[in-house]
């Protein structure tokens, strides 16, 4: 499995320490991504999607009480690199982050150009004249007019600055991208603009790109592969075609009703409940207390077992095929 | 029609003057320019546009929180402008706002009981124990059930969901006629939304409320309410019933929003959407003629960006303002 994946992630841990205990905010997650291949991570908020993203780039706040697994990018180890060296070969070079809201942290006393061509210039050492050909291809290449690169990032509307911050984690042409929640501040005309980019971006450069929303009307625009998150763990990941048509694991079916839809379809439906707390969280399956389908097995914590091709499933429901 | 209308809007303009160094004038920002229509009680209404396009300045004018330039909002065939400021007290009695962050709508240092109870003060409602029985009943009504347990609570230790809740109960607890919900749903989960619209629905049908949700999302829109009216650069473009308006949308705008709008299919991923190019024109200096020209797809030369275009009714009930309906009236 782990053999000419571009990610690999097993058994992926980060809890962070709080006064109350310690919040399993990523609990043993595993998952392997190919090359050119987009997987969406879903789930709401507080399930874990940003801090798995942060376990990932190994961006750690200082409360971390657990950070463990094994992570490979193009199989190389990540978690046995120094922190030196993973600065400077991993982060930006091999993973880039466009962070949630990223747009708007951009530096409002600098040139959108010239903070696009920083890690250019500073890491790649190229000079000024060099990085700035580099940058106009590539602000080309996202849909920001030439002439944008001499403007400040007030002079931008939300979706020209989403295409900088974009342009920005492509500048070292890294393996891979993680998108945090790229589109959910922006309007659904710029929403399917910014959709475009990425799916021009993939095809042209095979970028990879690991997106987390919440939003699974839009992720079906970029994704491969899904991935369903719910209380810190991976309760589905599966192909993408197979996944949009039909989710299997009951929570997925919950939050793909809970969609309203524009044309055909049901009434949305709401998920009763709440998610549990990430500090003691119950033993067991973690979706169990809003499941309709429960059963007395759901008191023991369900395996991801593979149901179909390219299918895992972490519910009891599905877990007879495994053992026949 | 059936109903005297309860809500009219005539030509209304909110106008925002720009100022150059704290003084001196820069411009006017148009934010509503020229927006007309009429609710009926009891009808659900949903004001579609994106970030930008004067929705919420509307919301605003219609509580009478913004003061017209020109144009007048008629409540019971009362002008707003119009009246004294105890009628104007008694119009607030009659609205209920629900806001779009929760947590920033509820003072902090309120416990849920002060919060409801509040508006019944200010109103001289009821004697104490009554005032306590219409708080029950409306946290009941919401379902923050045990009601106990929630008298009590400050807003920080309820969820973002149930801060919403409270929202919508204190802005119905003065049992308005009029109820203007400006995203209410926005800062909250996917899977939260459709239980606080379902609940805005109840509240709204049980009390035959003229429901106006401002949103961007037409995708709810269609489910909660029965009328759309699509907003652009400080215009209404077009306004139909649900059916109507996403089963043959007419203005350009509209269909460019509606063909934006993913479903999750996986078919998505292998191809482009078809989007307008530009972005929407700047409030200070609009285009002339039709404001979505420089982007439209029907653009007519010598026509459409000249004359602006009034609001055509190609169906009984469906205006549109687009120069492409021009003939094809229906008799009125």
């Amino acid at each position: 499995m782990k053999e000419n994946s571009l990610l690999y992630a097993q058994d992926l841990r980060l809890y962070f320490r709080t006064t109350r205990g310690a919040v399993q905010a990523v609990d043993r997650v595993s998952f392997t991504m190919d090359r050119r291949q987009a997987l969406a991570v879903l789930g709401e908020s507080g399930c874990g999607k940003s801090s798995l993203a942060r376990a990932i780039l190994r961006l750690l706040p200082r409360n971390v009480h657990t950070y463990s697994g094994e992570l490979f990018l193009n199989n190389q180890d990540l978690m046995s690199m120094g922190e030196e060296s993973f600065r400077q070969e991993v982060r930006w070079s091999g993973i880039s982050l466009v962070a949630q809201a990223a747009m708007n942290s951009l530096n409002p006393v600098v040139r959108v150009g010239e903070q696009v061509a920083e890690p250019l210039e500073i890491n790649q050492h190229l000079n000024r004249r060099e990085a700035r050909d580099r940058v106009r291809e590539l602000l080309q290449m996202v849909g920001v007019p030439e002439d944008f690169l001499n403007r400040y990032p007030f002079e931008l509307s939300g979706g020209m600055r989403q295409r900088v911050v974009i342009a920005m984690a492509l500048v070292a042409d890294p393996y891979l991208v993680i998108l945090d929640e790229p589109t959910s501040a922006l309007d659904v005309l710029t929403q399917a603009n910014i959709m475009n980019v990425l799916k021009r971006i993939k095809e042209e450069k095979s970028t990879s790109f690991l997106l987390i929303t919440h939003d699974i009307a839009t992720s079906s625009e970029l994704a491969d592969q899904v991935a369903v998150m719910y209380a810190g763990q991976l309760v589905e990941v599966s192909d993408a075609a197979s996944f949009f048509y039909q989710p299997l694991h009951p929570y997925s079916r919950k939050l793909m009703a809970s969609v309203p839809r524009l044309r055909g379809g049901e009434k949305p439906e709401f998920i009763p409940g709440q998610p549990p707390s990430l500090i003691n969280p119950p033993g067991g399956c973690r979706f169990a207390n809003r499941c309709p389908f429960r059963f007395d097995r759901c008191q023991e914590d369900p395996p991801l077992v593979k149901v179909e091709q390219e299918r895992w499933v972490k519910c009891w429901l599905y877990s007879a095929d495994e053992e026949s | 029609m059936q109903d005297e209308p309860l809500l009219e809007v005539r030509d209304l303009h909110v106008w925002f003057g720009l100022r150059r160094w704290g003084f001196g004038h820069a411009g006017v920002v148009r934010a509503v320019d020229g927006v007309s229509f009429t609710l009926r009680p009891g009808e659900a209404a949903a004001v579609v546009g994106e970030s930008g396009s004067g929705k919420s300045t509307l919301a605003k004018a219609i509580l009478g929180l913004n003061r017209p330039a020109k144009g007048q909002v008629i409540f019971e065939g009362k002008p707003l402008d119009s009246l004294k400021p105890r009628e104007m007290r008694w119009y607030r009695s009659q609205l209920g706002y629900v806001q779009q962050d929760p947590y920033g709508a509820l003072p902090p240092f309120m416990s849920v009981r002060r919060i409801l109870g509040e508006p019944l003060v200010i109103n001289k409602v009821g004697s104490k124990p009554e005032r306590e029985q219409r708080i029950r009943e409306a946290l009941e009504e919401v379902k923050l059930t045990p009601v106990e347990d929630f008298l009590p609570k400050f807003p920080h230790m309820l969820s973002g969901g149930q801060q919403q809740r409270v929202v919508i109960a204190r802005s119905t607890i003065m049992q308005p006629r009029l109820l203007v919900a400006d995203e209410p749903v926005s800062m909250l989960d996917a899977s939260v939304r459709v239980e606080i619209l379902e609940l805005l629905q109840k509240q709204q049908e049980a009390h035959n409320l003229l429901l106006i949700y401002i949103t961007h999302d037409l995708s709810t829109a269609r489910h909660f309410v029965q009328r759309i009216l699509v907003m652009y650069a400080a215009k209404i473009v077009e306004q139909a019933s649900v059916e109507q308006l996403l089963d043959n949308p007419l203005h350009p705008y509209t269909r460019a929003l509606i063909a934006a709008i993913p479903e999750p299919d996986p078919e998505n991923a292998a191809t482009f959407k078809d989007v307008p190019p530009g972005e929407p024109p700047s409030l200070l200096h609009p285009p002339t003629g039709c404001r979505f020209h420089p982007r439209c797809p029907a653009f007519m030369k010598g026509i459409c960006d000249v004359k602006e275009p009034p609001d055509f009714e190609p169906q009984v009930g469906h205006l549109v303002a687009c120069w492409l309906y021009e003939r094809g009236q229906v008799e009125s």
